[in-house]
């Protein structure tokens, strides 16, 4: 069970939070002028990394905002977590 | 056979509270202190239990968790029973009673027995091989092996014991209340940590607290003198929380621990009641600090399992601490000077002790010295080949060991015992550690595994991170401390050791016999009759990843976890393959550490609040109208109001009539709202509905369909734009939270340039639906100055207005396809305006109807259900709802989806109508649908998603998903069911008012 420090909240526990996937996959600003598969690479494509990853979670059961964290999946140590815009921290 | 074993008085035992309890219907005394196995000890009783596979008898092993064999039912036969619990954890009480598991008809006659005989046509993975051929027969295998397979029986009446959770903060947790728990927790709390001490036992002191080694001394005095000071001591601290009787459970990440905390298991039945029996403690340790031990380990020698055969710790605890005699004849097979001790501790208090067979060449200690003295023989690099004795121990056959230990020679001797005291040395216990994610190292000259890398704030300390002996033990306690908790000084500074052990060990991990292994049984898994036979034959069938042979010969699989015999295990498997331990690695410790109750899992979460579950505003009225209720998500809904004895089926029969032919009113306030607001509120509701918002005017309503990204339908429901900037979305009851909380994401992380702000109002008003070619005269009675004209207040529109003083929002909407009305008000104010609206409707008959109707309504109008006739595989072109979807606008969630090539299909599955060839028959809901019947097998084109006998059309009608559908209308396809098939034809789901002209009536 994790200890989450929430960018808006402090550090709380995990049962508080739900996780949201891979980060920084943006939304494309024109589907419709994708093909099938540029289109199935956004919407079905993850990667499953064992190591450093980047992910989305959401203080679901608390202020309700959503922010990104790096994880080493290895271990589950938190590397750094911020805000949803923000550049994720060089590695 | 059953003859006093107590020898001596002991400080642990109260010999003035003698308790009476019961094993396997007969009565036994013990006292207070006693756990059941010391007691059942000190009446001579070895024989417990049998074991899984063979059935072969078996006694206690050992003193505590780890124990394989000594697991027994407790109060067999009442609320409170409880399986697979370790004889030598339960401390007994007046009116205890117990009873042997997996034996039939008796412990003492088990028919099951009859397998030991047969073992050797029971090898590793024998259930795997045998019972595969042919497939269909394994049905009747099964009721078979069910029957004679299983542990104990879990209760059949409810749980009348109270649990509970605790959340504990603190910055040190020390786990194990031995002498470096002791110390560390003394040290940590006086250094103004505040600190919590839990250990699973109900005394302090761990084994220090009954070693009376003389030889060895802290501080001028023996340890367990020493120690009694330094907990008279703990008393005193502040900062420090003691919890005994508590077991750690589980070691998660980020110092995240679980406990449980046995309150009241060892009061009387009569002192039980109305106290919390158990307790989930839930803990954040800001440092943790491991001081859990070290578990005896057995040896693995033929016949290694008999009633009487004890881990030589177990037989010295039993001496010390609860002054039984495990035995009349003792002796004790080592590979370390620990038997010594034991040997020494039996013989001070006057029990006899034949020999010690001791498979070291020599040791030089003083206490081998001190045991030779005493005139105990001792049988230098001898092992044991066979042991004799059915239910109990009688003997012993001894032969000398080969230079290499992988052979015996020389002559057979035989010793005469009852009680047979094994130490194969020591195995720090680092389950929880691995728990945690720290890793491993195997020490190949200890031959253990020992802490490595850690992975949060924790130290392992004591024999658990491997020092065993008392001076290494506070050495190196002393500077861990100082590292950790960052302090200069503690008070083991000043502490003076003397000590007398050596560390000499020879370890062989399976000890040879006379007979070749094939006609041996070296147990290495006690509780799951797992022999060494059966690992190497794993082995030899080609196994080799430890986890592979772990699950086929299940070694370390009982409720033990392998404690006793994992590392033999592993040995063996080296030996065999010729690698070395540490490149095995070792099988994965999960938690619990020890089996939890249900009970401690769940805590209050029982009865009323196992689940949540939320009311409406006017659930009140629902209750007293005698209203049945379904849950719907978390909501209790009224299903339907049955009136004097009304079966489901005939009060929805004239709900739905009533509703269509005067009035009806429903209770819909469950549905989920939502307030959008902001600048850009149109333009979001454009992105994320497939039909366009823009242009509708302020004051209307519009019905929406929500995609996900992948164009399947999601949620549907009506919105309605209350201003330039503000709308009020409704979601379906179930669907509530995850729309709202699809709609932040894309808010907050896609679109964060939009000025728009979600707020969820579900809880604040309360809705009532008013349907019926009345509702408008019921709704004129009650708002008599609102002007109801078709032309003031068309349908799917939306009006302000007063009842009395109370301020409500109507909406002319209808999910039922009669002109009727949605009146939100104030949650308060919910219970009040459905009385208005029944007394105002009094004079047309108005019908409360429930959710059942509500259904049926709609099914007559082909409207859909989110969930029922979809199920997340749905495109809006499926359902033929092709009009809801914008071709105008550029982007919405899901639009691109649309336009897949698997969503473009023809053959997609889609909405239909079915119409019975028997207006009579009603379809099963789920029920398959085929075009064909004579074919075998059949392919399934669909199933009906909704199905109802309709009261105003006087016939049966469903809702049904087919492939190709669309292009069938009017085809006749079959429902094939278990006795009849059923003739159905393809129809328009709309099967009421299709040109919806009730909707103005």
């Amino acid at each position: 069970m994790f200890l989450i420090n929430c960018p808006y909240c402090g550090e709380r526990d995990q049962q508080e939070f739900k996780a949201g996937g891979e980060a920084h996959i943006e939304r494309p600003k024109q589907p419709t002028e994708l093909s099938d598969d540029e289109w199935a690479e956004y919407l079905f494509m993850r990667k499953n990394i064992k190591g450093i990853q980047f992910e989305r979670w959401n203080h679901a059961h608390g202020c309700r905002k959503w922010f990104n964290m790096v994880r080493d999946t290895s271990n589950d140590e938190i590397k750094a977590i911020y805000k949803m815009g923000e550049k994720p921290p060089s590695q | 056979m059953t003859k006093n074993l107590r020898v001596k008085s002991s400080e642990y035992i109260d010999e003035t509270n003698r308790i009476s309890f019961k094993f396997n219907g007969k009565t036994y005394h013990g006292f207070k202190g006693d756990t059941l196995a010391s007691a059942l000890l000190a009446n001579n009783v070895h024989l417990v239990g049998r074991s899984f596979k063979y059935h072969r008898p078996r006694g206690i092993m050992t003193s505590g968790s780890e124990e394989p064999n000594a697991i027994v039912q407790l109060n067999p036969g009442t609320n409170r029973t409880e399986p697979n619990v370790r004889a030598t954890e339960i401390e007994i009480y007046e009116g205890l009673e117990a009873s042997s598991q997996n034996c039939w008809p008796s412990v003492e006659f088990d028919i099951g027995g009859i397998n030991n005989f047969l073992s050797p046509f029971f090898p590793a993975g024998f259930y795997y091989k045998t019972f595969m051929w042919p497939p269909s027969f394994w049905k009747k295998y099964e009721f078979f092996i069910r029957h004679s397979a299983g542990l104990g029986k879990s209760p059949t009446s409810s749980d009348p014991d109270i649990y509970d959770h605790r959340n504990i903060h603190c910055d040190v947790l020390v786990i194990g209340a031995g002498i470096s728990g002791i110390l560390a927790a003394k040290n940590a709390a006086k250094n103004n940590f505040k600190t919590m001490l839990v250990d699973e036992k109900n005394e302090l002191g761990g084994t220090t607290i009954f070693e009376n080694n003389e030889f060895n001394k802290i501080d001028n005095k023996t340890p367990s003198e020493w120690l009694k000071k330094e907990i008279e001591e703990l008393k005193h601290i502040k900062n420090l929380e003691i919890k005994t009787r508590t077991s750690v459970a589980a070691y998660h990440q980020y110092n995240y621990l679980l406990a449980r905390e046995n309150l009241t298991d060892h009061l009387e039945t009569k002192d039980k009641t109305n106290k919390i029996r158990q307790r989930l403690l839930k803990i954040r340790a800001k440092k943790v600090i491991l001081a859990t031990g070290a578990l005896e380990r057995p040896l693995i020698f033929n016949n290694n399992d008999r009633p009487g055969i004890m881990l030589s710790s177990a037989v010295k605890k039993y001496s010390e601490f609860y002054g039984v005699a495990c035995g009349n004849k003792n002796i004790f097979f080592t590979n370390n000077d620990s038997a010594y001790e034991s040997a020494l501790s039996l013989y001070n208090k006057g029990i006899n002790v034949e020999a010690i067979i001791d498979v070291r060449e020599q040791s030089e200690s003083k206490i081998v010295k001190k045991v030779k003295e005493a005139g105990i023989k001792v049988y230098w690099s001898h092992t044991i080949v066979d042991t004799a004795g059915y239910k109990r121990l009688n003997s012993v056959s001894i032969m000398k060991l080969s230079n290499d230990g992988t052979s015996v020679t020389g002559s057979k001797i035989s010793i005469s015992c009852d009680c047979l005291g094994v130490a194969g040395g020591w195995t720090p216990a680092v389950h929880l550690y691995t728990q945690s994610g720290s890793k491993l190292k195997f020490d190949e000259e200890k031959q253990i595994f020992l802490p490595n890398q850690n992975t949060s704030e924790q130290i392992s300390v004591g024999s658990c991170g491997g020092d065993f002996k008392i001076d290494e033990i506070i050495k190196n306690l002393n500077q861990k401390l100082k590292d950790t908790l960052n302090i200069d000084e503690t008070d083991l500074d000043s502490i003076k050791v003397e000590i007398d052990q050596e560390n000499s060990k020879r370890n062989i991990w399976l000890l040879p016999s006379d007979k070749p292994l094939g006609k041996t049984k070296p147990f290495v898994d006690y509780q799951n009759d797992a022999t060494a036979k059966d690992i190497k034959l794993a082995l030899r069938e080609g196994f080799r990843s430890i986890e592979h042979v772990k699950r086929y010969t299940t070694t370390g699989m009982g409720t033990d976890q392998g404690k006793l015999g994992n590392m033999h295990a592993l040995g063996i498997i080296a030996d065999t393959a010729g690698v070395k331990m540490g490149e095995l690695g070792t099988t994965t410790f999960r938690p619990p550490y020890t089996p939890l109750t249900f009970g401690t899992i769940v805590g209050r979460n029982v009865g009323k609040f196992f689940d949540i579950f939320r009311r409406t505003p006017m659930n009140d009225w629902h209750v007293e109208n005698k209203a049945e209720f379904e849950n719907v998500g978390q909501w209790k809904r009224a299903w339907y109001y049955p009136i004097n004895g009304e079966t489901m089926h005939q009060a929805v029969q004239r709900e739905s009539k009533a509703a269509r032919e005067s009035a009806g009113i429903l209770d819909a306030s469950t549905l989920g709202k939502i307030d959008i607001q902001g600048s850009d509120a149109s333009e979001f509701l454009n992105r994320v509905y497939t039909n366009a918002w823009s242009k509708l005017a302020v004051g209307k309503c519009r019905y929406g369909l929500m995609l996900n990204e992948d164009g399947m339908i999601y949620d549907d429901g009506v919105t309605t734009r209350l201003g330039e900037n503000h709308y009020i979305m409704t979601t379906t009851t179930g669907g509530a939270a995850n729309v709202l909380g699809k709609l932040e994401d894309y808010l907050q992380t896609e679109w964060p340039e939009l000025d728009v702000y979600l707020t969820s109002v579900t809880d604040h008003y309360a809705t009532a639906s008013l349907c019926g070619p009345n509702s408008k005269k019921i709704l004129k009675k009650i708002i008599p100055d609102l002007d109801l004209t078709d032309e003031n207040f068309p349908h799917m529109s939306f009006k302000e207005a007063n009842i009395g003083s109370i301020q409500c929002r109507i909406m002319r909407i209808s999910f039922t396809g009669e002109h009727s009305y949605e009146i939100n008000v104030q949650a308060s104010y919910g219970k009040d305006l459905w009385k208005k609206c029944i007394d105002a409707g009094q004079e047309f008959n108005i019908t409360p109807y429930g959710t059942e109707t509500m259904h049926l309504l709609r099914a007559e109008k082909g409207f859909i259900i989110v969930g029922q006739d979809t199920d997340g595989t749905m495109t809006p072109i499926d359902l033929q709802m092709d009009w809801i979807v914008s071709k105008k606008k550029y982007d919405f969630i899901g639009k691109r989806s649309l336009y897949r090539s698997d969503t473009m299909r023809e053959d997609r599955k889609q909405l239909v109508g079915l119409i019975t060839e028997d207006p009579n028959v009603v379809l099963e809901e789920g029920a398959q649908i085929v075009s064909e019947l004579n074919q075998s097998p059949v392919e399934m084109l669909g199933h009906v998603t909704s199905s109802y006998f309709s009261p105003n059309l006087n016939k049966s009608i469903a809702l049904a998903v087919v492939r190709g559908g669309k292009h069938m209308m009017g085809k006749q396809l079959f429902v094939p069911m278990e006795n009849k098939n059923i003739n159905v034809t393809v129809a328009n789901p709309v099967f009421y008012d299709e040109k919806n002209e009730r909707l103005n009536a």
